[in-house]
């Protein structure tokens, strides 16, 4: 089976990441496996693992009373999903829910915090990249909400 | 003896062959001219219909370049003049000029990787484009067609799309900017599936078309993929009348877009874009 550190490795998130600092994050990984329909998060719960997709579409979706579940944004694989654990509350806004089977790496959280929080350098060279995912999630979600295709009349 | 030549200001009646709805306020309208040869026309080209005591306005075609003899547009209706075309019936006449402007540079594409990418009712647009590219295809090297609505039932061509999607030689990928279930397809703006897709950036010619706001976000996408400024094509709209370069409403910078576009190289339209209001 492939050591986790070198699935972490050929991840875009972590791609050219340092092989100490892959070392480091591997001590707070494990796989995971979710068949259709299964909740990777869920709306309010604590935001306590994320995950790098490696097989497989997620769904994130709420629930809208008289409206049934909308979904807001699919992911799939080489993204990340789940951004809520980097600040308080740590709690998920969205329920994800998979679309098909998923295979992901699961990221402790709070072990990735204390580690970033013992090693700085390890923590500026994260922050790094969790901000290009979110950067990029902030100009997609502006475009959506400029609802491009209406007829705006 | 000399024969006249046609005045390009001056409408062809045609009439309505047939009418097939596409989508919400989205018809798609199959012509038929008296014009023998009939014209003709490039992918990416347009056409100046008129909705007769109301309007003219310009369409692209939207049908297969190899079939001439079938004059399709496809009219979102919009504003007056649009609303009237999307009303009329088999039979109805309406007047046409063109076709107008410049089309898809199909044969720069040659031997390249191309990606398509439309928003909304820029696959119309597009859609000749990949018939042409479709119908000579060991020409040209992976085809790729993103495509962005608003919604599910905002799909366009979706039985063509659905057709297109289990061929081999092109990836199709759909996404919607929102989605209630069932959708099980993507959800997110088009731009995204760019930063999915697989493409040799060096070889890649891109074609977009869908509202501005839109192909500039793609064309920033393609950027950051690697896609110099010179590989990407839009095809922009503008408040076009003539059709042929001589009443200026349509222009943009230095460009007439009847005349020198629709289809443009983003390099040489990237700054005039940014220029609020122009």
């Amino acid at each position: 089976m492939e050591p986790l550190e070198h699935i972490i490795a050929a991840h875009p998130l972590f791609a050219g990441l340092r092989p100490e600092y892959t070392h480091l994050i591997g001590g707070c990984v494990h796989n995971m496996r979710f068949e259709p329909g299964e909740f990777l998060l869920q709306h309010g719960a604590p935001a306590a693992e994320f995950y790098l997709l490696r097989h497989g579409r997620v769904a994130l979706a709420l629930g809208a009373p008289g409206r049934g579940t909308l979904t807001v944004q699919t992911l799939g694989p080489g993204e990340l999903l789940g951004v809520s654990w980097l600040v308080t509350p740590y709690r998920w806004m969205y329920d994800a829910q998979a679309l098909e089977p998923v295979g992901a790496i699961a990221i402790d959280a709070a072990c990735l915090r204390a580690k970033s929080e013992a090693d700085h350098d390890l923590g500026f060279e994260l922050a790094q990249r969790f901000m290009a995912v979110l950067v990029r999630r902030l100009h997609a979600a502006r475009l959506q909400l400029l609802d491009v295709y209406g007829t705006h009349r | 003896m000399d024969v006249p030549l046609p005045d390009p200001l001056r409408p062809r009646i045609a009439r309505v062959r047939s009418t097939h709805r596409e989508g919400p306020e989205v018809c798609t309208l199959e012509l038929e001219t008296d014009q023998d040869p009939p014209a003709g026309f490039a992918p990416g080209q347009f056409n100046m219909l008129t909705a007769f005591g109301v309007g003219e306005v310009p369409i692209s075609f939207s049908g297969d370049p190899a079939e001439p003899r079938r004059v399709r547009h496809t009219v979102r209706a919009v504003g007056a003049v649009s609303s009237a075309l999307v009303r009329l019936h088999a039979g109805a006449p309406l007047g046409v000029r063109g076709p107008f402007g410049t089309g898809w540079p199909l044969p720069e594409a040659a031997g390249r990787d191309v990606v398509l990418i439309a928003g909304g009712l820029g696959i119309a647009p597009l859609r000749p484009a990949l018939y042409q590219l479709l119908g000579a295809r060991s020409r040209y090297g992976r085809l790729t067609l993103l495509y962005g609505a608003r919604g599910p039932r905002d799909i366009l061509f979706r039985r063509e799309l659905d057709a297109w999607r289990t061929r081999t030689d092109l990836t199709v990928e759909m996404t919607v900017d929102h989605a209630a279930r069932p959708w099980h397809g993507h959800v997110g703006v088009v731009t995204t599936l760019i930063e999915r897709a697989r493409f040799d950036a060096q070889r890649t010619l891109a074609l977009v078309c869908g509202p501005e706001i839109m192909m500039r976000f793609a064309a920033e996408a393609l950027g950051a993929g690697g896609i110099a400024p010179e590989a990407i094509f839009l095809s922009l709209e503008r408040n076009m009348h003539c059709g042929i370069g001589t009443c200026g409403h349509c222009q943009l910078g230095g460009l007439l877009v009847c005349r020198d576009g629709p289809v443009v190289r983003y390099a040489r339209v990237r700054d005039a874009l940014r220029v609020r209001e122009l």
